[in-house]
């Protein structure tokens, strides 16, 4: 049995640093770092991920690729959070000389496996990984790649699925952040994907459903990934843009806006109410 | 005559002999493996070689990931589409986060020939100038080319080489240790004179050389430099030969925009009083190329032996 609620108190800190580190960096991207907390939380604090945060280069890591690297603050508050570097770090989000870039920069901190921002390319690059670790032998690694569903419009994306499920790597797990919506607007509005399961199944892969903001449920889709086989695995999660924040919701307009300090401290204080009512039921 | 056997010939070849050596070597190409030679190494060891098919972007991107897992990896395709068609993958993943790709494509240049300006790439030298912690060898035949491969092999991080379809003369020994002679940073003059330097790359190296026979009859004395790494530059080289010269012409079956003349002239314009003449920079001038036969392209886009010759010629009469 897992400790949900452990992986929700970190979802609920995780929540809680990227409004801050957004809202001090004056720019950033809250609405699909938000939507794929919960996500995250399970990857990391969920007992899905194997790593170690006092050796990033461990060999027998599994792999996480952020291909929506414009969700940075996310990666880097699971980061902070699993102990790969200080909590307070954070607040050094886009400045000049910090470690954390405006998108994710291998180059800089340690835990961040590629360099993301340019969208399409993690799920090549994951592709590459599988294979590379798959042909090594030398262990049981995984390759995740969190995609998001506006990035699915990049053609890279579709050359990657062809080719993994052609090789049949059964290694490589992609997630689907399925907020629906993009800068522009809604998927809809811009341009539609239809059946984001159907095309991937299409492609070859195995695919699961989830509501991405379901902890239990999250935990249950990655065990059943990770025993997939011959084939890769797509996760669609659906979820909410700006989850949890009740102003920022289903808003394409916080796609790319910094919160202000009031609106900042509003949305600390509904995450606070929520944290405890939480606290109450259990 | 020399043998003549084109640059790309030594790309399977070499990375057969490199996995032979130990080396963890992979070639990912994108439906092109008979063309760009990478199918030998498949031929050696079928699990080394991806063919992503033809989906170039995806190509770039599962190298980038392969070398995240220890390989060096090598990409094909040709010039235009390895390079062009995936700029963004090669800046924002391989150069970004300065991962150990080697960007082989072949069917660089004009050179190419009947396929014509839709696939003859004379850019390439531009956009992979520009990049950081890109580095970019330049081979002229085929044992240069051999020596490039090793050296992007052995020394870690993104690299650029740049290889033909033509077969071309060869021009260096390969003989024992003969990769020595080829290192990055280093240019080799492969012909002394003290009147005019020719600073060329790639299949201009030769023709160069011919040109200055030519020149030679005429009483001219040309220095051929093959500017084998063209970033980084062999900066004290160059200087050297312009500084003895104070003559200096650059060849190249590339733009005259972004390549090695401009990278010449970026370099002689911070020193003053090196040239008395103006630099003359013979390569493409700005325009696509077009369909035809080797020598039929060389003479049109004047990158001939007798262009050659000629823009040396006309720089200054009183050599004649």
């Amino acid at each position: 049995m897992i400790d949900t609620a452990e992986i929700e108190h970190n979802a609920a800190h995780m929540r809680q640093d990227i409004l801050k580190m957004i809202t001090l960096a004056g720019s950033g991207h809250p609405g699909g770092s938000l939507s794929a907390v919960d996500i995250c939380a399970v990857l990391f604090f969920g007992g899905v991920l194997r790593y170690r945060p006092d050796e990033p280069d461990w060999e027998g890591r599994d792999r996480f690729i952020l291909s929506k690297g414009h969700a940075a603050p996310v990666l880097y508050a699971a980061l902070a959070r699993a102990g790969y570097f200080e909590v307070a770090e954070l607040a050094t989000l886009r400045k000049f000389g910090s470690r954390l870039q405006g998108h994710p920069d291998s180059q800089k901190l340690p835990g961040v496996e590629v360099a993301t921002g340019s969208l399409g390319q993690g799920l090549s690059i994951a592709v590459g990984m599988a294979y590379g670790l798959a042909v090594s032998e030398k262990g049981q690694q995984r390759v995740y790649a969190l995609l998001g569903d506006g990035e699915l419009q990049e053609g890279q994306i579709w050359e990657a699925a062809m080719f993994a499920a052609y090789k049949k790597l059964g290694n490589i797990i992609a997630i689907i952040d399925n907020n629906n919506l993009q800068i522009d607007g809604s998927l809809d509005e811009v341009v539609s994907l239809g059946d984001i399961a159907a095309k991937f199944t299409a492609f070859g892969w195995k695919t699961l459903e989830v509501d991405g903001h379901d902890i239990a449920g999250l935990k249950q889709v990655f065990d059943q990934a990770s025993t997939c086989q011959n084939a890769p695995c797509a996760i669609i999660a659906h979820t909410v843009k700006g989850k949890g924040i009740n102003f920022m919701e289903g808003q394409c307009g916080w796609h790319g806006k910094a919160p202000s300090d009031e609106q900042c401290d509003d949305a600390l204080k509904e995450l606070a109410t929520s944290c405890a009512s939480q606290e109450v039921t259990r | 005559m020399a043998t003549k056997k084109a640059t790309r010939a030594a790309y399977g070849e070499t990375l057969v002999e490199l996995l032979e050596e130990g080396v963890d070597v992979y070639a990912v190409d994108a439906d092109l493996s008979g063309s760009t030679t990478s199918a030998k190494l498949a031929e050696a060891d079928s699990s080394r070689h991806l063919n992503v098919g033809i989906a170039e972007q995806n190509m770039i991107g599962v190298a980038a990931g392969l070398s995240l897992t220890g390989k060096v990896v090598f990409t094909g395709s040709f010039a235009v589409f390895g390079t062009g068609r995936v700029y963004d993958q090669i800046r924002n993943t391989v150069c970004y986060a300065k991962l150990n790709v080697k960007i082989a494509p072949t069917h660089a240049g004009i050179s190419v020939g009947p396929d014509g300006g839709s696939h003859q790439m004379v850019e390439d030298l531009a956009l992979m100038r520009v990049l950081p912690n890109m580095r970019i060898v330049v081979p002229a035949d085929y044992v240069s080319a051999k020596a490039a491969i090793r050296l992007a092999a052995h020394t870690p991080g993104p690299f650029y080489i740049r290889m033909g379809r033509a077969a071309v003369p060869q021009l260096y020994d390969d003989g024992a240790g003969f990769e020595k002679g080829f290192e990055l940073g280093k240019a080799r003059v492969v012909r002394t004179g003290a009147d005019v330097t020719i600073v060329a790359c790639g299949v201009e190296v030769h023709l160069a050389l011919t040109a200055a026979e030519q020149l030679a009859s005429q009483g001219v004395q040309a220095e051929v430099i093959d500017a084998f790494s063209l970033k980084p530059l062999d900066d004290e080289t160059i200087l050297k030969s312009a500084r003895k010269t104070g003559c200096v012409l650059t060849a190249e079956e590339h733009s005259i925009i972004g390549g090695l003349g401009s990278a010449v002239a970026e370099l002689l314009a911070q020193y003053p009083n090196v040239l008395n003449k103006p630099l003359k920079r013979l390569g493409v001038q700005d325009r696509f190329g077009t369909s035809g036969e080797f020598d039929e392209l060389f003479k049109e886009y004047s990158l001939d032996a007798q262009a050659i010759s000629q823009a040396v010629c006309d720089m200054d009469g009183s050599f004649l």
